[in-house]
């Protein structure tokens, strides 16, 4: 059973600090984490790994410094990293992120299972798993809080708001995974220092890869960021006051009626 | 001159912590108050690789040095010493081995305590042999294939729980120091039995327990280095757990530091949080750069270790200097914590407790200043 794990480097804050001027995120002094979601994503197909067998390889798309969140995979217990790091990556969105990993997908070949995070703290799209799948052409669950193989095909829970989802699908499959489906392992000491003295990081570049270079890259990104701003937070609450929950009801549509809300 | 850790210490640093907030942290305050070892804490530390560190991957160990030993040890320390302490003395009895042990003691032996969850210590102490080692009285006489051993230890730490020990007795009693021979005995050989459990002040949970040797018969295979060699194994054993302490002491003052830190700036008094007080923020000032000194002298002591060149002075220094710190940086920190500081709701009074013993095991403070003035007069 062979995973791939699709991961992103993020920087740790849930309070992502913005240059008013440029919109852009200020990482300097944040230190950086693999997204949250991703871990439980490497988790489950180290778990997969455990019960059945296989390789578990994480790729991520990103500069350099990106390989910090690699060794950690490794040192959790991916057997194989592969860095896509090219100046004509720079500044894709979603859309040109997974037409890039597709492409490296498709070049490491056959796969049972492809894990990515849910979604990123910093971008929040939960767009690139989904993306994937149909560049892929593959079927996809999101929100897996449980994931098993059975006689050659997978079984999720899925997460829903109204209640969870018991699906099966064929393989291979893109899963997303979300916090509730495992806890992430804290890595061995000896893993650590193997990740980081002894094992190798591949890096794949536009020549590795089969990519229509309009599909990439800021230029070919469909969704530009226009402008990124913290919202402000006004807080002003008021407590209506009323003897029996009848007569505050009653206030309240009052209220809201003479602001013409209701 | 370079002060910077590598990527992968980095890493295991943030492994320790986030071990210790997982698995130490909410278990720190009920241990205190039970004393029970932390058997299952222990487990994880042998699950995660940091009782395997400083014993070679040929061993089964985790690899490592005396640096990532420092750092995890500090690590545990910050949240509770007991558990510190007992990772701290279980890396004694593997180095003894790797340094002075045969072949085939370091295969029997390394893979055990390194990811076999195999607990250790180490018994050198008599009632009547505290900082004077020299007045061992137990002893190991010869007896075909094996050593009769005879006689009590005291105030060992991890004892009780220990699978594997490596007790320091006199083969020769009329050599003096020269016929003292170290011995591994394990759990469970007839004639050895626990003695007294001590009721401690601090570190409560890291049980420190009496042990009774009745012609206990260990089998000469046992025998650590030659006959006659246990008061230099000793010592360097001792050399090497001083960083240890020094590690444990660290935690613990850049442990009651961050508690501090947290609370000034919560705890509101005459209209303004605590930081906005100039007296308490001079306290704050001593505090970390004592805590500084601290931190660098014990990777220094550990670093000229890993090197291979004369630590004794250095690991002296850094153990000295980091007990002493951890107790000035405790009672501070209790002192701005006021009332909160002196009640168990809070961990300072505990985190106090804690820190004295590192002014007194493996070696007093005073001691130690008989070991560097020794090293400096030479």
């Amino acid at each position: 059973m062979n995973s791939i794990v699709c991961i992103k480097q993020v920087p740790n804050t849930n309070e992502v600090r913005i240059n008013q001027e440029t919109g852009t995120l200020i990482r300097d002094g944040v230190p950086s984490i693999i997204n949250p979601d991703d871990k439980n994503a490497i988790e489950g197909a180290l778990k997969i790994k455990e019960e059945l067998g296989g390789t578990v390889t994480v790729i991520t798309m990103g500069p350099e410094q990106a390989k910090a969140a690699l060794r950690e995979a490794m040192a959790m217990g991916a057997d194989r990293a592969i860095l896509l790091s090219d100046r004509a990556f720079a500044g894709s969105d979603t859309w040109a992120t997974a037409t890039i990993l597709a492409a490296a997908l498709e070049k490491i070949g056959e796969t049972d299972l492809i894990f990515c995070g849910r979604q990123a703290i910093d971008g929040d799209t939960a767009q690139v798993g989904p993306e994937l799948a149909e560049f892929l052409d593959i079927p996809q669950v999101t929100y897996a809080k449980e994931v098993s193989v059975e006689k050659g095909r997978v079984r999720v829970t899925r997460y829903g708001e109204f209640g969870d989802y018991i699906m099966e699908a064929r393989m291979p499959v893109m899963l997303t995974a979300i916090r509730e489906l495992n806890e992430p392992r804290l890595p061995h000491v000896r893993n650590i220092i193997g990740a980081w003295e002894k094992k190798e990081i591949e890096v794949w570049t536009m020549e590795d890869l089969t990519i229509d270079p309009t599909q990439i890259g800021l230029k070919g990104s469909p969704t530009n960021v226009f402008r990124s701003f913290v919202p402000v937070r006004e807080k002003q609450s008021e407590i209506i006051q009323g003897n029996t929950p009848r007569e505050k009801a009653a206030l309240l549509l009052d209220r809201l009626s003479s602001q013409k809300l209701v | 001159m370079n002060f910077d850790f590598s990527d992968a210490q980095k890493m295991i640093r943030q492994t320790a912590q986030e071990f210790t907030e997982r698995y130490v942290a909410p278990l720190a305050a009920e241990l205190d108050q039970t004393g029970e070892f932390p058997r299952e804490t222990f487990g994880r530390m042998a699950a995660h690789g940091f009782t395997g560190i400083g014993i070679p991957e040929e061993y089964g160990g985790s690899g490592g040095s005396d640096i990532e030993k420092v750092i995890v040890v500090s690590e545990l320390a910050k949240k509770c010493g007991a558990t510190a302490a007992t990772l701290s003395i279980h890396m004694i009895f593997p180095a003894v081995i790797l340094k002075f042990g045969s072949e085939e003691q370091k295969k029997k032996y390394l893979p055990a305590m390194a990811d076999g969850g195999k607990i250790s210590a180490f018994a050198l102490t008599e009632p009547n042999a505290g900082s004077d080692a020299a007045a061992v009285k137990t002893t190991a006489l010869k007896d075909g294939d094996h050593y009769i051993l005879n006689g009590t230890k005291c105030f060992i730490t991890g004892g009780g729980q220990a699978d594997h020990l490596v007790v320091f007795a006199l083969t020769d009693p009329s050599k003096g120091l020269k016929g003292l021979s170290a011995l591994v005995v394990d759990k469970g050989m007839p004639g050895f039995s626990i003695g007294k459990i001590e009721d401690k002040m601090g570190i409560r949970a890291s049980e420190t327990v009496e042990l009774i040797f009745d012609n206990c018969r260990v089998p000469a295979e046992n025998l650590v280095g030659k006959e006659g060699a246990g008061f230099k194994i000793a010592m360097t054993a001792l050399d090497g757990a001083r960083i240890g302490v020094a590690a444990q002491a660290l935690g613990i003052a850049e442990g009651a530091l961050e508690e501090t830190v947290k609370y000034m700036k919560e705890r509101v008094q005459f209209g303004k949080p605590l930081t906005a007080l100039q007296g308490l923020n001079w306290y704050v000032a001593e505090m970390a750069t004592k805590i500084e000194c601290a931190r660098w002298m014990t990777y220094r002591a550990a670093t000229l270790k890993i090197k291979g060149e004369p630590y004794t002075k250095e690991a002296a220094m850094a153990k000295y200097n980091a007990s002493e710190t951890a107790l000035f940086v405790t009672n501070l920190a209790l002192q701005i914590h006021g009332g909160y500081g002196y009640m168990k709701d809070y961990p300072l009074e505990r985190m106090m407790r804690d820190a004295k013993i590192t002014q007194i095991y493996e070696g007093t403070s005073e001691i130690h200043k008989v070991v560097i003035a020794r090293e400096v007069l030479k």
